[in-house]
């Protein structure tokens, strides 16, 4: 195991995509310690920012507050990152395989463009996770992003494949142009929730406002959501499903798009 | 001062067929002698005039804002960290104008034509053609399209447009006259296009876009400009467009018409679903009308930008394939439309694209009239033109491309039954001694005492994508940019101009046209001397 230990937050961000399990896990302690990162247009050592113990291993252990440092991760294909802290920006862009876990808050573009592997953010992050960069026709195309806290703007835009799942509160535009996928907003969303939603699933265990190019489909209870209730049990998450504690709504849209989104709206019975 | 020795020389312009002699510059030109000074030992090794790329769409309005629709593509492109001599710049289909220089120059091309200019905003592509480094540059404004011109054309008023055309070049700094969808686009202010060549633009009474397009060549010829009308036909991209590029052809009359991207104008067939390839007869047509030239417009499997002043074409872009659209008015001259595209060799329409672009360089005769271009951005970026180059030369290398594709591309098209090899002689010539004679500069496009000292050594490599991508030495104006395969060196390029003679009272005739009709005040709109870098200005002749 590798441990990294931040000497003190930076002032500017530090660019740190060389912290990833494929740099490290063939590199001794001292080809770790010279590994660039950016400090603004500066390129740094490692060891000018953080503590390096350790060699040669794909499990790699984050400590400080890293709210600062970005793109952690970046295009990781094996191992995990622990982050104990906040983690910055760019929090396992791109990455292909792997887990990633911050017991703090993430910030925005967690998983952007992520194909594979997963992460789990235990406090709150920011816009736009698991979403296209600007201009990018898809956001992620595979694996897992968990948040525990709340989310901001634009999660799982463009998004492609995969599984996005908020525990808290999300904001504005969640599956903004999604195209395939699944997001599940388990407190719900604020606006504009699947706007523009080409394909994919949005489930939602609280009322949401809708917009108005969304129908109403039918009520029911989808096997496949029974399914999903299975998948996130093994990550220690319930979704409900039962006829016995209620129902989904489901509603088909963005018909301003067309698109052919389903949206599912969690209806508990009446107690 | 500086002598190549012992490479095999391509100088199609005087003859010379890879013959093994020295040549020898001095003060930026190629010279008879010289004595002392540098020695370039290119034994082994091809040399060629630089290269002249006489459409490509790289500076201006348009481009700016295909770079900023873009953003996916400057994040997957070469970036281009600065160094000591060379500024920092971004690749990918739409460069920034640093990268465009050295992008051009790595591939031993010198000299480069920008295609598309409106005159409103041809300050910023002069702001951009200035940071375009190393090779020389001219420019042609949109025409076809102003409205001044159409109504004087309606009117019948042909000296009258035949000066607003020449004040508008000299207003312009530039060096001729683009005609793109005659008709068309100012049709397009109205939601509509011109793709009939007799029928009444919309908007006009009488004007077709025949009489557009007879009008303007002849204005061209008689401006005396060194290059005729570069003209984009209607109906660009449609099935069945051959009938409307002959009636083009015959539009023009007998007067010098260049056309562009002739690629894109070879289709038959009624729909997309029955398209096929139309280049024999448009060969056929092309090799018996000496009066036209035209590049190839060719396209490649890969990813590009469609960046056109061709609006409504690009707005019918946009609709078959959903991608991103950009859609930019240019009050009272032009428009232009942006679409990221990709060429796909699994798509039936995109696989007869690329077969029509190699058959018009294979069948049309005289290699001397058909230049390599593949309508940067929109049919593929110019730094793959080696692999073009490619597949002129090698026909096994060619037939194994021709394989891939789709069945039914292959019954659509006669690439499959095409032998022909170029050699180097008449690669040469359609990469640069034919674009400059093309373009009527005398000095470029060839080795002769008294040409600009722009010379490109290859090492020689029977993969003619190895060998025409990554030149051995590139020299512009006698100044080694390019050595052992590195960008070492920057310079600054010219700009060629015309200037064009016009009657002066043209002035009185158009102040009160401004006044009225455009935003912008009369004085505002010509680019003044000062903002073109190195200017140099040609001559028009008048016979």
């Amino acid at each position: 195991m590798i441990t990294l230990t931040l000497k003190q937050p930076p002032t500017v961000p530090l660019e740190a995509e060389s912290i990833t399990p494929d740099l490290m896990v063939a590199a001794s302690n001292a080809e770790i310690r010279a590994l660039p990162v950016f400090h603004g247009k500066r390129q740094c050592r490692l060891d000018e920012y953080f503590d390096v113990d350790g060699d040669r291993s794909d499990q790699i252990v984050v400590r400080g507050d890293a709210a600062k440092v970005k793109w952690l991760g970046r295009g990781m294909t094996r191992g995990a990152i622990r982050v104990e802290g906040n983690a910055g920006m760019h929090l396992g862009a791109y990455m292909k395989g792997g887990a990633i876990e911050v017991t703090g808050s993430g910030s925005d573009w967690i998983g952007a463009e992520m194909k594979a592997g997963s992460i789990h953010v235990h406090g709150n992050v920011g816009g736009q996770i698991g979403a296209a960069y600007r201009g990018s026709l898809q956001g992620m195309r595979g694996g897992v992003i968990r948040v525990g806290g709340s989310a901001g703007l634009e999660i799982g835009m463009r998004m492609r494949r995969g599984l996005i799942i908020v525990e808290g509160k999300v904001r504005d535009f969640a599956g903004l142009q999604m195209k395939g996928g699944t997001i599940c907003l388990m407190q719900g969303a604020e606006l504009r929730t699947g706007a523009w939603m080409i394909r994919g699933t949005i489930i939602s265990l609280a009322p949401i406002p809708l917009l108005p190019t969304f129908s109403h489909a039918c009520d029911g209870h989808p096997v496949v959501l029974r399914l999903l209730a299975k998948k996130l049990a093994q990550l220690g998450l319930s979704l409900p499903f039962s006829e016995h504690d209620g129902l989904y709504r489901q509603y088909s849209g963005d018909f301003s798009v067309p698109g052919r989104g389903e949206l599912f709206v969690w209806q508990p019975n009446a107690a | 001062m500086l002598r190549i020795t012992g490479g095999r020389v391509y100088d199609p312009a005087h003859g010379l067929n890879g013959v093994v002699r020295d040549v020898c510059i001095d003060g930026g030109k190629i010279v008879e002698q010289v004595t002392g000074g540098r020695v370039i030992d290119a034994a082994g090794m091809i040399v060629f005039p630089g290269g002249v790329d006489v459409h490509t769409h790289v500076a201006g309005g348009a481009l700016n804002f295909a770079r900023a629709m873009t953003p996916e593509n400057q994040r997957s492109a070469v970036p281009f960290l600065h160094k000591e001599k060379l500024r920092a710049g971004i690749g990918g289909p739409t460069p920034t104008t640093f990268a465009t220089g050295y992008l051009y120059a790595g591939m031993g091309y010198t000299t480069v034509n920008e295609a598309a200019v409106p005159v409103l905003s041809a300050k910023h592509t002069h702001e951009e053609l200035r940071d375009t480094p190393i090779v020389d540059k001219s420019m042609c404004i949109l025409m076809a399209n102003n409205e001044i011109m159409l109504d004087l054309l309606e009117a019948g008023e042909y000296e009258r447009a035949k000066h607003v055309v020449g004040w508008m070049i000299n207003a312009a700094k530039s060096y001729g006259v683009k005609a793109v969808n005659p008709g068309g686009v100012t049709a397009w202010k109205w939601g509509k296009n011109a793709s009939k060549m007799n029928e009444v633009v919309t908007g006009y009474n009488s004007l077709t876009p025949a009489m557009i397009v007879g009008g303007l060549a002849r204005i061209c010829d008689d401006l005396g400009l060194p290059h005729p009308m570069h003209l984009h036909c209607n109906n660009l991209g449609a099935p069945g467009n051959i009938e409307t590029t002959l009636e083009t052809m015959k539009a023009v009359d007998g007067a010098r018409c260049h056309m562009a991207h002739l690629q894109f104008h070879a289709y038959g067939g009624d729909e997309w679903e029955t398209m096929r390839s139309e280049s024999v007869t448009l060969a056929n047509y092309f090799n018996t009308h000496p009066n036209f030239t035209a590049d190839a417009g060719a396209v490649l499997f890969g990813n590009a930008v469609t960046i056109t002043a061709d609006g409504p074409w690009q707005h019918l872009l946009y609709q078959l394939t959903g991608r991103k659209w950009g859609n930019l008015d240019v009050e009272n001259e032009t428009g232009c439309g942006i679409v990221p595209y990709t060429y796909k060799g699994s798509n039936l329409v995109n696989a007869i694209q690329w077969a029509v672009g190699l058959e018009l360089l294979l069948l049309i005769d005289d290699p001397w009239r058909i230049y390599l271009t593949t309508d940067h951005p929109n049919g593929a970026c110019f730094w793959r033109y080696p692999e073009i180059i490619h597949m002129l030369m090698n026909a096994d290398f060619r037939r194994e491309q021709v394989k891939k594709l789709p069945a039914k591309a292959i019954q659509r098209t006669v690439i499959a039954d095409l032998d022909r090899e170029y050699s180097l002689f008449e690669i040469a010539i359609i990469i640069s001694a034919g674009p400059a004679r093309a373009l009527g500069m005398k000095n470029k496009g060839h080795l002769g005492v008294g040409a600009d000292a722009d010379v490109t050594i290859y090492n020689q490599n029977p993969d003619g994508e190895m060998m025409f991508r990554y030149p051995r030495y590139v020299l512009k104006g006698g100044e080694v940019v390019v050595e052992e395969g590195d960008l070492k060196n920057s310079v600054e390029g010219r700009q060629f101009l015309v200037e064009p003679s016009f009657d002066p009272a043209i002035e009185e005739f158009l102040r009160p046209l401004f006044q009225q009709h455009y935003t912008m005040s009369f004085e505002n709109y010509p680019v003044e001397m000062e903002r073109v870098e190195h200017p140099e200005v040609m001559e028009c002749s008048l016979e």
